[in-house]
């Protein structure tokens, strides 16, 4: 099972998302924005960071690169994708998910561990998760704020395509609290927050049982892996 | 060399934190006449060669599809500056 990992200019958490993967049981691909090459991968991840400097809009000059072509392509042909933070933003700009993500309300960057309830566990990225289940890990950003049209907003409620919603305090001013949508089809899914920091006990969220413990982002790429095993 | 111009706005309808921020240091600096502020992008398109409607056309195709995101964000004009232009303004 092999799984890429899509470096732009400026992401950030490139390195993470391999890691996570390898954690997960999968080998990491290293992909590049400027080629035209998906190492013929079995599912892709878009990490997080401040491609192109944010420049433009969040992931709007990236989601025109050479290799989203090729990723856009997979997508609609059904391969996994998941794009985490700025990956989500970007595909918001490449139309493959509704919606937009402005700055913050508040205005500010806003970095913590957060609380979330993961709402629809039939994706590829969110099988492995009990329906309902309430999850912790990092949210880092400062454009994250979740908008679409109320036609939209309607479209991706009844269709119950709101995969994880914030839950507690709002970050960011999105609308409905939401985290992360996923497509009608179930493999691409987008969230703000960052599963690849909660995959490893010592270097995720604080839990109740112990400092750093919090291994919830694990599932994620679990699950994706599971589900392409499944139907391998 | 004739220059292209292509405003974009936030949504009327979103919140503009950036604008609400500069509001917020005019307000600190005593300028409470203004009531608000919003904050957009101005683009400016050079091009070798007269302006026509042909490119005109193609800069309203690129204006909606990469410089400005239509889910968060509006276009507000689109108005040619500089010599050689062969035609006016438009929005």
């Amino acid at each position: 099972m092999r799984i890429g990992v899509v470096t732009f200019p400026g992401s950030l958490d490139d390195r993470d998302a391999q890691r996570a993967i390898r954690i997960a049981g999968a080998e990491p691909v290293a992909l590049w924005h400027g080629e035209h090459d998906l190492r013929g991968v079995d599912a892709i991840v878009l990490p997080g960071g401040f491609s192109y400097g944010d420049y433009l809009r969040a992931g709007a000059i990236a989601s025109l690169s050479p290799i989203m072509a090729e990723v856009i392509d997979a997508a609609n042909s059904g391969m996994p994708v998941l794009g985490i933070c700025n990956g989500f933003q970007m595909l918001t700009e490449a139309h493959l998910l509704e919606g937009g993500l402005i700055r913050n309300d508040h205005g500010s960057f806003i970095c913590r561990d957060q609380q979330l309830r993961v709402e629809n566990t039939d994706t590829v990225w969110t099988s492995g998760f009990t329906a309902g289940q309430e999850i912790t890990i990092p949210l880092k950003n400062g454009e994250g704020g979740f908008i679409a049209s109320a036609e939209t907003l309607a479209e991706l409620e009844g269709e119950g395509r709101v995969v994880v919603r914030y839950v507690g305090l709002n970050p960011n001013g999105s609308l409905n609290d939401i985290a992360g949508i996923s497509n009608a089809r179930g493999n691409v899914v987008g969230l703000m927050p960052h599963p690849e920091h909660a995959v490893e006990a010592g270097f995720g969220p604080d839990t109740a049982s112990a400092m750093r413990s919090g291994t919830d982002g694990l599932t994620f790429f679990t699950s994706a892996i599971e589900r392409m095993l499944a139907t391998a | 060399m004739p220059t292209i111009v292509v405003e974009v706005m936030p949504k009327a309808e979103l919140l503009d934190p950036q604008g609400k921020a500069v509001a917020g240091v005019l307000g600190r600096l005593g300028k409470s006449r203004f009531t608000s502020v919003r904050l957009g992008k101005r683009f400016e398109l050079t091009i070798d060669g007269p302006v026509d409607e042909a490119v005109l056309a193609e800069v309203r195709e690129l204006a909606d599809s990469v410089l400005s995101n239509a889910v968060i964000e509006d276009v507000v004009g689109i108005h040619v500056v500089g010599a050689d232009s062969t035609v006016g303004a438009s929005a």
